[in-house]
């Protein structure tokens, strides 16, 4: 039932006085190493020792996504750089990657948390775990592999793509647990029905899906798709990958491995830290890895924390699924919006794919947004008025979600692209300069 | 009699039309009728087949979403006057009519009309008393 009874089931005074230790040495370790971090506290007028209380770490600066691309590659070790033995980089979509280096110590923290993750999801040392996570700088792959590795599963590193050999693998190995991005997930479902593959050839049980954003109702398309149970799963190059908090099998938000990584939550606005069952920015502080130490690292994802028990036993804090990102939000006709509120609008129209794409243009001085979505059958209707019906039903979903008008375009069944990866939901064409 | 009609969800880009065409063909299918709807993102494609089971099957095998509807076929005088005598029955009784498509058959003098309207009951009552004839499935094979 755990992976490491002691660490995810500890009291809270317990929890807490670990948490202190282990921050004061991540605090002090940056400080005397790195020369970044010295600076920081330096202009901020702290020192280490001034962290007496957990709450004390609310007077350190934090640390942003650009320090780390300033410090790019290897700008932030706090150990030599002999002890270092693996990398990992963001893909740098919108600048310079982040890269985050591993000594061995931070690489089997690595993988007890994600062994953490796997036994939440039922796994078992006899396991066959199916890696669809891309193999690469990019942390999925590795990270789970560790996990597996930690675990003493079989993991088969058969990484992202390639669909038919994925579902041939999953029938000749008889795969148990499935690990991908859910946007994957749904794809390989969908190709398992029309390969005509029936649910009794393939023995999947679980699934562990993360790196993108995603909603109930995919969730539903993938268990019923798959025929397993999914469980959603948390990490960012920047902290540590896969694995920093996972959903146990009540689903019901994310463990954070709390004894490795301090949770706060602030207002993204202002910095200001907020309490428990209130909506912010994650803010996230490695307890334990010295290859490369992160505190209090925006992570400008928006959940909000739980500090109650599960119902599984675990008394790590936990964390509700993200909903957006506090800058990847798209401004449109001055509107504030999240690609997930658009989903959220789209998934309450009966017979709607979850598939999707929202395209941003501004063809002269207004932004015009055109929502695609495909058709299914519940959603085509031979009369002309009643299809018309269906695009306003769209758009006035989107309307009372998001407040914008939009234009609804309906394409045929699965003419929109599918990903092997992170799914593209937004172009955004407008020009900005 | 009501007759039965497939309707194809054909999204406005280049090689939709001749896909769904080219599947039915490949399937030996023969098309009696056919209408397009279209707007400027997609169109539906409305068909009178030989054979509507194996053609839903070969479409949605294709990938296309196909709807199969009930339309009333009907063979009208052809000659001025032909269409709108036909029309004003419905009018009378306040039929409201969703769309209709016409062809001509050489083997009949008559012009083929094909209507889908509101209430299908109602228009099928309403015209037993005119000189209009309802065309049937066996009818349809023999155009």
């Amino acid at each position: 039932m755990f992976w490491n009874e002691k660490a995810e089931c500890m009291g809270k005074e317990e929890k807490e006085e670990l948490q202190l230790k282990r921050l004061q040495e991540t605090v002090k370790l940056a400080y005397e190493n790195v020369e970044f971090y010295k600076k920081r506290f330096d202009e901020a007028g702290i020192k280490p020792e001034d962290i007496k209380t957990l709450k004390d770490i609310e007077k350190i600066p934090f640390t942003t996504k650009s320090d780390l691309r300033e410090a790019y590659p290897l700008g932030l070790l706090a150990v030599p750089r002999e002890e270092i033995v693996e990398v990992h980089a963001s893909s740098g979509t919108t600048g310079k990657p982040t890269v985050t280096a591993y000594t061995q110590n931070d690489l089997d923290i690595w993988g007890e948390c994600i062994a953490r993750g796997l036994k939440m999801a039922g796994a078992e040392k006899e396991y066959i775990i199916q890696n669809a996570y891309g193999y690469g700088l990019f942390t999925g792959g590795f990270g789970i592999h560790h996990g597996g590795n930690k675990m003493g599963a079989i993991t088969i590193p058969i990484s992202a793509g390639n669909t038919q050999r994925q579902l041939d693998t999953m029938i000749d190995f008889q795969s148990d647990i499935l690990t991908c991005t859910p946007s994957y997930a749904m794809y390989l479902g969908e190709s398992r029905e029309k390969a005509g593959i029936s649910l009794e050839d393939i023995n999947l049980k679980a699934g562990i899906h993360g790196a993108e954003m995603w909603t109930d109702e995919m969730r539903k398309r993938i268990e019923a798709s798959l025929g397993i149970k999914t469980y959603n799963i948390y990490g960012l190059t920047e902290v540590m990958g896969p694995g920093v908090a996972q959903e146990c099998e009540y689903q019901n938000g994310m463990h954070i491995q709390d004894d490795q990584f301090y949770p706060e939550i602030i207002n993204p606005e202002n910095g200001e830290t907020l309490d428990y069952g209130e909506k912010g920015e994650l803010v996230l502080t490695s307890l334990t890895k010295t290859g490369m130490p992160i505190i209090r690292f925006r992570t400008k994802d928006l959940t909000s924390l739980i500090g109650e028990k599960c119902e599984c036993g675990r008394t790590t804090v936990r964390m509700t699924r993200i909903t957006g990102r506090s800058d990847d939000m798209l401004k449109i006709k001055g509107v504030m919006v999240f690609p997930s509120q658009i989903e959220k609008a789209l998934l309450k129209i009966k017979g709607i794919s979850p598939n999707y794409m929202i395209h941003v243009t501004r063809p002269d001085i207004l932004d015009e947004v055109e929502v695609k979505v495909e058709a299914s059958k519940e959603l085509f209707f031979d009369e002309m008025k009643e299809m018309e019906k269906v695009e306003k039903q769209i758009q006035a979903s989107i309307r009372s979600e998001t407040g914008l008008r939009v234009d609804v375009t309906i394409c045929e069944p699965e003419s929109l692209p599918r990903s092997e990866g992170k799914a593209v939901r937004v172009i955004d064409e407008r020009n900005f300069e | 009699m009501a007759v039965k009609q497939i309707s194809i969800f054909i999204e406005n880009k280049e090689g939709r039309l001749k896909k769904a065409i080219n599947t039915l063909a490949q399937e030996n299918i023969n098309i009696r009728a056919l209408s397009i709807a279209d707007t400027t993102k997609y169109g539906i494609l409305r068909l009178i087949v030989s054979d509507n089971e194996k053609a839903i099957e070969a479409l949605e095998k294709d990938g296309f979403i196909v709807k199969e509807n009930d339309v009333i076929i009907l063979a009208i005088p052809d000659k001025p006057n032909g269409l709108n005598s036909t029309l004003e029955v419905f009018d009378e009784k306040g039929i409201n009519l969703e769309y209709l498509y016409a062809f001509v058959s050489n083997k009949t003098d008559e012009a083929i009309v094909v209507m889908r309207l509101e209430d299908m009951e109602k228009a099928i009552e309403a015209l037993k008393d005119s000189d209009v004839k309802i065309l049937d499935d066996k009818d349809i094979k023999e155009l």
